[in-house]
């Protein structure tokens, strides 16, 4: 095998051009990452001015609509810019390394599955300098208002429109990897469960991006053209909008948050070295989760004035996901008693994950109970809410999956005392910055502000100053990548001790093309088998 | 690890804080209970879940912190092997699902409740404009609009804020207690939302639909609440101040308001002379007006047109009539026909024409109005 | 090397990607030029739908040559029909939520307006004079829109649409028999067919269009109605037209010899493509035109 590596690695094209060029998965593995830390800083950067602007009452710094510009922007640079893309860089790296596959199942559409993001992202950030400024009615969309946009609005729908085909294209690529290439002898029932959660996940991609792309779609032709969908006055209603959108939009938040239980279920049986406590049910929950996710769209909507049947239909489904969700954190927990457990930086990142995302579901199951909703609906409870789970949980699982596997990607160990810094100063701040806003959002402070009444003051100002220490501490994050890849220890082909699977079987740093052969499985070697 | 848990107590005693039933006023952590009955029922289905939440929120984390302090290498722990139990795993299915079915038997009690629009003692239609609101009871034929009364100078920081800052508005709705008042809500344009949190519950205002809630208040008193959804600009700055009066009180506030809008009606048929136009009409601009066209009518570059030195408001009369009368159809320029008597429409067209150095010296009386409509 | 044919084919650089991208960023910032009224937007679009042809001549053309020249084995192969599926599922959920905005319109929110179920006050205090009918011609606020004066009927050329699609199924089954048995001239001849079918039902409901344009007065800013009439029977005919392309590539490959009756998967995937697309003119018969 070394051999054929030592053959290949002559293709390597050297200089920029390569990166555009190649099609190569942990090239374009390391690209999407990029990208994701880059939109990352972007839209945190639009987030600390509305922390800024909301940190004392009255109007500051922002006129209230390039408030809502930040407000609106800020959601799409982070979800279809920083935490969609990063999953999809782990996937590109991982994914092929996880199920020994030499690459992914079309390399070249993998390219442009990731070349079209900056296409997309430049465009969607060029409506900020337009007449009449970047897009302003909230990530959401809701129509009449957004059909009000300046001249940002065909910008705004079409670069949806290239990121929808971007994940659909990486979703395809993901699903066929999965079914296709992997080495004869891992059957299905024992891929590690990163690889199934992805699996799961890109189904739920196929399935929700083209209903995106239609939704925006109909608000084009009801701007230009003069169609009628959203128009009472025609026969149609704004609120089909918001039914369609959100059957895109719920299985868009698991979307963000299944790969990120995949590496948790990879990272804390590695650290607690005994095998994940069941390999079965974490599958089925994972299935059932995304069966579930699309029957309960209209929980954003139970203020809209549904028929009760259906509030109370979407009420119940819509709780029953804490079940499968529940299986998966009652796994977590049970493999980590009686474990042999370490706190490596990527277990930290891992248990915390588990506690603060089982707050923000806490805090979810609170928002499905519809009378309830009446009252939190459109509060900061809400915002406190997705950020837990999209923050403390994806984006923090996504820092447990750098952490993890940063040594086979570039070769070196990263500083463990940095990481824990880091770890620890994110973890403070985010609480600091995020638990306060459930307090404003019952006391009746509603999002999407740029002032507010004055008894709201003191919670605003202590989660602004959560906020700007959440952002400054992800300065540590950018050094501690920074100085692994030019000062790190080198790391051994397996990086811990106690982990299981065949990315480990390769040295690290992982050589350029790797298990041109399907590769045999030795006793152990899986996740669902034990170590 | 001392610190994770740490943050852990620290979090579970933020929790218990939160829940804790002693609140104050003004200042609070937690839900109101209102002041309806509906309101009282949301404020305990909230309290119940939220403590449920919590209990499961310390069991799972009190047996993963446990597990973290003594399953640890350093300690000398050794992994144990064992995994898959289908006895477990059944349990913990089980369970939680009880949990979720207690959850849901209050809540759908109480849900049935709300959504009974049924019998009502007085009607009263909400319609959302950008951005304000405006009321009509529909068994008085009383109708206004309610806006912000902040000042600008306390919102620009140029003066000290006031004590209901951003939740104070000029006509506030009027409302009997102990009654079962159905709120009949609509929009003129986007999407706003009605809430007013002591009567425990927001309803979307959707432009083409009307959408039905109701509210039985048990005891006088102001209670306040915000726009709720999205709506633009200015979503921030339409608050809703609701009044409760017992009965008489109520009645009598209706009769004083049926007067007060004849004597408007009586203004409109009388000549006018510019100064006093322009006069009333800067009043009705920085009422009205003001949050898009801006103080000195220089609007909001490419959003909002300015007025100073426009080519409507300088150009032919019948052009800027037509405007505010209709509006504009697909932009936010909404129409104030039906808004502004026509008295006060040719007072901010007058004021308007004569106004931000635009010296048409025109004169527009409310007859002119009459005859345009 | 990698061709080898017991290991999966890993093609090395490809400019064709980032052509696409630079193609189809061109093609939507000209669209949006032109939506906006800025100027130069036309010509962008033409280039940016250029360099899209020129992609996608470019990179098929690549694949086609890979797999004439031997470098793909059955896993490849494996993996080009299950992408196929899986693009066809994305286009169905595509259509899904456009039959769903019929459905919600139909079912739902012309209903309400008219004052059915909980949009008794909607009707009472917003439009009085509404009534609820379906096709929708007389509309909740006739005067922003171009009210049409009927709707489209399902016999007559749709019908008959529907008798050229369902036909065309059969023709491009017939080929596939064909191809499978190793007789290249029903091969031909069957694509040829289905070809031939599909240009019919392109220009039979071009004519159609034009009669709601011009005698129905129906497009679609006629309201609800005329606006799911047009937007899914114009997605369904552009992918007609993308279908029929396909085919058209798909017999000028078969010409050119370059299918076995074991490996054929640009063959197979037209065909599904073809077939998907009839079922959803079956769906869309049924709900816009008939029922
Ligand atoms: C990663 C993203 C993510 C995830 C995973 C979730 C998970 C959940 N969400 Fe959340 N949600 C969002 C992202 C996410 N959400 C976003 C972005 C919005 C706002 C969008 C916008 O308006 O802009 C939102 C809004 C939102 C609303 C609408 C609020 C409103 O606008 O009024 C609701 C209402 O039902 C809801 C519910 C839930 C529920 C029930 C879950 C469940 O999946 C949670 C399940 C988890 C648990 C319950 C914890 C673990 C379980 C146990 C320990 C078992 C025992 C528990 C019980 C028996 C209760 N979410
Ligand atoms: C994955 C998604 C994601 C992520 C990661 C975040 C991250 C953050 N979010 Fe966001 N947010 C959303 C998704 C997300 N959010 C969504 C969907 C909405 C709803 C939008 C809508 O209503 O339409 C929302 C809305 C939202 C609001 C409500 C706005 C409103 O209603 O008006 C607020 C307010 O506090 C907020 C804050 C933050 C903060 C402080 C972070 C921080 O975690 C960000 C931290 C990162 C950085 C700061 C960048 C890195 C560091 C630097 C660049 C160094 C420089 C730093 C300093 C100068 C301090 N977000
Ligand atoms: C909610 C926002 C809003 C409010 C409130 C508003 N306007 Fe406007 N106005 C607009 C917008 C947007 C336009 C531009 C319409 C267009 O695109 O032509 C406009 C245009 C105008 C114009 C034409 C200006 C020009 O040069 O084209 C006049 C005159 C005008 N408004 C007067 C008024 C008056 C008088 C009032 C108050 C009684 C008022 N507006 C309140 C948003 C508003
Ligand atoms: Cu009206 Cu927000
Ligand atoms: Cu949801």
């Amino acid at each position: 095998m070394t051999d054929s590596i030592q053959a290949h690695a002559d293709e390597k094209p050297a200089g920029l051009w390569r990166w555009v060029v190649t099609t190569n998965h942990k090239d374009i593995g390391t690209l999407y990452l990029l990208f994701a830390l880059l939109m990352f800083f972007i839209g945190g950067t639009m987030s600390m001015v509305i922390r800024t602007e909301l940190f004392q009452p009255g109007l500051q710094f922002t006129d209230p609509l390039f408030f809502n510009q930040m407000t609106t922007m800020h959601a799409l640079v982070m979800i279809f810019g920083a935490v969609m893309p990063a999953f999809v860089g782990l996937a590109n790296w991982q994914i092929p390394l996880m199920i020994g596959a030499p690459d992914m199942a079309f390399p070249r559409m993998n390219n442009w599955s990731f070349w079209l993001l900056p296409f997309a992202f430049s465009m969607l950030l060029s409506t900020l300098f337009m007449p009449g400024g970047a897009p302003a009615g909230g990530w959401t969309m809701y129509p009449p208002l957004v059909l009000m946009t300046g001249d940002a609005f065909p910008y705004l729908i079409f670069s949806i429109h290239l990121m929808g085909l971007s994940s659909l294209m990486g979703a395809i690529n993901i699903i066929v990897t999965i079914l296709n290439m992997r080495t004869p002898d891992m059957p299905l029932m024992k891929m590690p469960l990163f690889v199934w959660t992805w699996l799961v996940t890109a189904f739920l991609l196929i399935a929700a991006m083209p209903v995106l792309a239609g939704v925006v779609t109909m608000l084009l032709t009801d701007r230009y053209f003069g169609s009628s969908f959203f128009n009472a006055a025609g026969g149609g209603d704004p609120v089909m909008f918001q039914h369609i959108f959100w059957f895109f939009g719920h299985p868009e938040v698991y979307i963000m948050i299944l790969p990120a239980f995949g590496v948790v279920s990879t990272i804390i049986p590695t650290f607690a070295r005994k095998p994940l406590f069941g390999y079965a049910s974490m599958v089925y929950a994972t299935a059932s989760i995304a069966f579930l996710s699309f029957i309960v769209w209209a929980h954003h909507m139970f203020t809209v004035g549904m028929p009760l049947v259906a509030e109370l239909f979407f009420m119940y489904s819509t709780m029953l996901i804490a079940i499968p969700t529940g299986v998966k954190i009652f796994n977590w927990v049970s493999t980590m008693w009686r474990g042999s457990m370490t706190f490596e930086t990527p277990m930290l990142w891992a248990i915390s994950f588990v506690v603060l995302f089982t707050i923000g579901g806490l805090s979810g199951v609170m928002l499905a109970i519809t009378p309830a909703d009446f009252q939190y609906q459109d509060t900061y409870f809400v915002v406190a809410h997705f950020h837990y789970v999209l923050v403390t949980g994806s984006v923090f699982g996504i820092f447990g999956a750098v952490y993890y596997w940063l040594p086979k990607w570039t070769g070196n160990m990263y500083n463990e005392r940095l990481g824990k810094i880091h770890f620890w100063c994110s973890v403070v701040f985010s609480n600091l910055l995020y638990f306060p806003q459930h307090f404003l959002g019952l006391a009746g402070m509603p999002r999407r502000i740029p002032d507010y009444a004055i008894q709201f003051t003191d919670w605003n100002q202590v989660s602004s100053i959560g906020g700007f220490g959440f952002g400054l501490s992800q300065l540590i994050f950018v050094y501690v990548v920074f100085h692994a890849i030019r000062a790190g220890r080198k790391a051994p082909a397996r990086v811990w001790d106690g982990a299981v699977g065949l990315e480990w079987s390769v040295p690290s740093p992982a050589p350029y093309h790797t298990f041109q052969e399907p590769p045999k499985l030795a006793d152990g070697q899986l996740q669902s088998e034990g170590v | 690890m001392n610190g994770i848990k740490r943050i852990v107590t620290g979090l579970t005693a933020v929790l218990l804080v939160q829940a804790a039933p002693v609140v104050q006023a003004d200042y609070t952590l937690n839900l109101r209970q209102g002041v309806t009955p509906i309101s009282r029922e949301i404020y305990d289905l909230h309290m119940i879940i939220l403590w449920i939440c919590v209990a499961i929120g310390v069991l799972v984390f009190g047996v993963m912190f446990y597990s973290v302090l003594r399953h640890r290498r350093s300690q000398g722990a050794v992994a144990a092997q064992f995994h898959e139990s289908t006895f477990v795993e059944i349990i913990w299915t089980l369970v939680p699902s009880l949990i979720l079915v207690a959850m849901a038997i209050p809540a759908t009690k109480t849900l049935i409740a709300m959504e009974d629009t049924s019998n009502p003692d007085l009607t009263i239609q909400v319609t959302g404009y950008q951005w304000k609101w405006h009321y009509r009871y529909l068994d008085d034929e009383v109708s206004f609009f309610s806006l912000l009364a902040t000042p600008r100078d306390q919102i620009e920081n140029r003066s000290p804020k006031g004590e209901h800052y951003l939740l104070e508005v000029d006509q506030p709705l009027v409302v009997p207690t102990q009654k079962k008042i159905r709120f009949l809500l609509g929009s003129n344009d986007v999407i706003h939302s009605w809430w007013v949190p002591d009567l425990g519950w927001k309803r979307d205002a959707i432009p083409g639909f009307i959408n039905e809630s109701w509210a039985w208040i048990e005891e006088p008193g102001t209670y306040r609440g915000q726009c709720a959804e999205l709506c633009g600009r200015d979503h921030g700055f339409m608050p809703i101040v609701v009044v409760a009066k017992a009965e008489d009180e109520y009645r009598q506030w209706v009769a004083s308001q049926k007067v007060a809008q004849q004597s408007e009606q009586a203004l409109s048929e009388q000549e006018w002379s510019l100064e006093q136009l322009v006069a009333r009409g800067e009043e009705i601009y920085n009422k009205t007006c003001v949050a898009c066209h801006q103080p000195g009518g220089v609007g909001v570059p490419n959003v909002f047109p300015p007025l100073k030195g426009s080519p409507v408001a300088t150009g032919p009369l019948e052009a800027h009539i037509n405007i505010v009368l209709n509006g504009k159809q697909g932009t936010a320029m909404q129409a104030f026909a039906g808004q502004l008597s026509d008295l006060d429409l040719a007072a901010v067209i007058s004021y308007e024409r004569n106004a931000f150095g635009n010296n048409t010296g025109d004169h527009v009386q409310p007859t002119q109005i009459k005859a345009a409509r | 090397m990698s061709s080898v044919n017991d290991r999966y084919y890993v093609p090395h650089n490809s400019y064709w990607p980032i052509l696409g991208s630079i193609g189809l960023c061109a093609l939507f910032v000209g669209f949006a030029r032109v939506l906006t009224g800025e100027n130069i937007g036309s010509t962008l679009m033409v280039v940016g739908g250029l360099i899209m042809v020129l992609m996608l001549v470019g990179w098929f053309g690549t694949v086609i040559r890979e797999s004439q020249s031997g470098s793909y084995n059955q896993q490849v192969g494996r993996s080009f029909r299950w992408g196929m599926c899986w693009f066809i599922f994305s286009e169905v959920m595509f259509f899904g939520a456009f039959f769903a905005a019929l459905f919600y319109a139909r079912v739902l929110s012309v209903p309400w307006l008219g004052g059915e179920g909980s949009g008794f006050s909607t009707h009472l205090y917003v439009w009085p004079d509404f009534l609820a009918a379906w096709p929708l011609l007389q509309l909740p606020d006739p005067s922003q829109f171009d009210v049409a004066k009927a709707p489209m009927a399902a016999a007559g050329i749709p019908a008959l649409n529907t008798l050229i699609l369902l036909s065309s199924a059969a023709t491009v089954t017939w080929a596939h028999w064909g191809l499978k048995a190793g007789r290249r001239r029903q091969l031909i001849v069957g694509l040829a067919l289905t070809i031939a079918l599909g240009l019919l039902f392109l220009g039979l409901q071009a004519y159609e269009y034009r009669h709601a344009f011009t005698d129905l007065n129906l497009s679609i800013s006629s309201g609800i109605y005329g606006t799911t009439f047009i937007m899914l029977t114009g997605f369904h005919g552009l992918h007609v037209t993308v279908g029929a392309i396909m085919l058209m590539v798909i017999l000028g490959r078969s010409l050119a010899g370059h299918f076995t009756p074991l490996g054929h998967f640009a063959f197979e995937a037209s065909a599904w493509y073809w077939h998907f697309v009839d079922v959803v003119w079956l769906i869309l018969f049924t709900f816009v035109y008939w029922l």
